[in-house]
């Protein structure tokens, strides 16, 4: 009942930071489930790569961290606590900006915090790249898949599943990673 | 012509059926690989379905994109609001996630039984180093015009640093730098 406690606060207060979408709390989920819920950081960029094949909004892969952490009533918990918070929000300033109307202020809010959230993507970049790239080979992947994604309009799904599977062969082949 | 009218008026009057709410964002939520979802939506809302018109859901996107939370969750929670009140909001969002859920609840059981078998370990550092090309790509995306301009760079590099340098927790990063930068991006006139 504790660990459900634990994981409902850590996750509703995350949804709650979430400032610009899902991938901004990324460092601080890597760093709260390593201190609190030994979650290591391999595992975490696992877990992180693999919800990225998923259709649908791109953090439901926290549902795995619940259900390693507590089994299902740990994703139920993670679930819950991650999408209802920033969703009520979210509905009630909804409703009373349709009371209040535009203000100038609606737009510097917007303008203030991209940037703070494109700080803490890159600081998601960096911790997913500290915990996934641990040489040449990784390293190459990761690069080769950033020129893909920005210059081809090939579905990133395809992207990472050929990287998996060509990694693996790699790997496997010299032994690097 | 005259009948075509009144069936457009009649849809107009007409409430959005729960049901049809559901599938339209399960739909969503089931197709949408690799990102892209707020198009999925933005298609699904103002072309196939006419539930808003164009201003209506640019003013929901900005609303979404201002609050805390995933953008497509929260648009889909002002849509179905919009539509059929919480309960709407609700079932959107349900529709919305239901399908990834599942996927990586599935995921996340394999990932238990195959952890620590050696190719599924090869198979998931490969994958691990696109995801990390993915990300920055997409952060690229995002950013790349605020990148080229002095106070949005400024606010992003303070915030990365007071993150990956000086490990602050993500509070305190918010409470430095959401202060800073609103007095920089202040409304003027």
């Amino acid at each position: 009942m504790g660990v459900l406690i634990h994981l409902c606060l850590t996750f509703g207060m995350l949804s709650l930071l979430a400032v610009g979408g899902g991938t901004a709390v990324i460092p601080e989920m890597q760093t709260v489930l390593s201190s609190s819920f030994n979650i290591d950081h391999t595992t975490f960029v696992h877990v992180y790569s693999l919800g990225q094949l998923a259709p649908g909004p791109n953090m439901l892969m926290v549902l795995i961290f619940g259900l390693q952490i507590a089994g299902l009533l740990g994703a139920g918990t993670v679930l819950v606590s991650f999408f209802l918070p920033s969703s009520v929000l979210c509905l009630m300033v909804g409703r009373l900006w349709v009371k209040v109307g535009e203000s100038p202020w609606r737009r510097a809010v917007q303008n203030a915090l991209e940037p703070i959230s494109i700080g803490l993507m890159c600081s998601g970049v960096w911790s997913v790249a500290k915990a996934a790239i641990n040489g040449p080979l990784s390293a190459g992947l990761a690069v080769l898949s950033l020129v893909v994604i920005l210059f081809s309009r090939l579905n990133p799904v395809y992207m990472i599943l050929g990287a998996g599977a060509a990694g693996a062969y790699l790997m496997h082949l010299t032994g690097w990673q | 012509m005259r009948q075509e009218l009144s069936s457009a008026d009649q849809r107009k009057g007409e409430t959005v059926g729960l049901v049809s709410l559901f599938i339209e964002f399960l739909l969503i939520g089931a197709v949408s690989f690799g990102g892209g979802i707020v198009a999925y939506q933005k298609i699904l809302l103002t072309e196939k379905k006419k539930w808003l018109s164009q201003d209506e859901f640019m003013a929901a996107l900005a609303i979404s994109q201002t609050m805390p939370g995933l953008n497509s969750v929260n648009l889909a929670v002002l849509a179905g609001d919009k539509l059929r009140g919480g309960i709407g909001a609700l079932v959107a969002m349900l529709g919305l996630i239901l399908p990834g859920a599942t996927f990586v609840m599935i995921a996340g059981y394999a990932y238990s039984e195959g952890q620590d078998h050696p190719i599924v370990n090869l198979l998931l550092a490969g994958i691990a180093a696109a995801a990390t090309g993915l990300l920055a790509a997409i952060t690229y995306k995002i950013g790349s015009k605020h990148f080229q301009q002095i106070k949005p760079l400024v606010i992003i590099v303070a915030t990365f640093v007071l993150m990956s340098v000086l490990h602050l927790s993500l509070i305190w990063v918010l409470l430095i730098m959401a202060p800073i930068a609103l007095f920089l991006f202040r409304p003027r006139g």
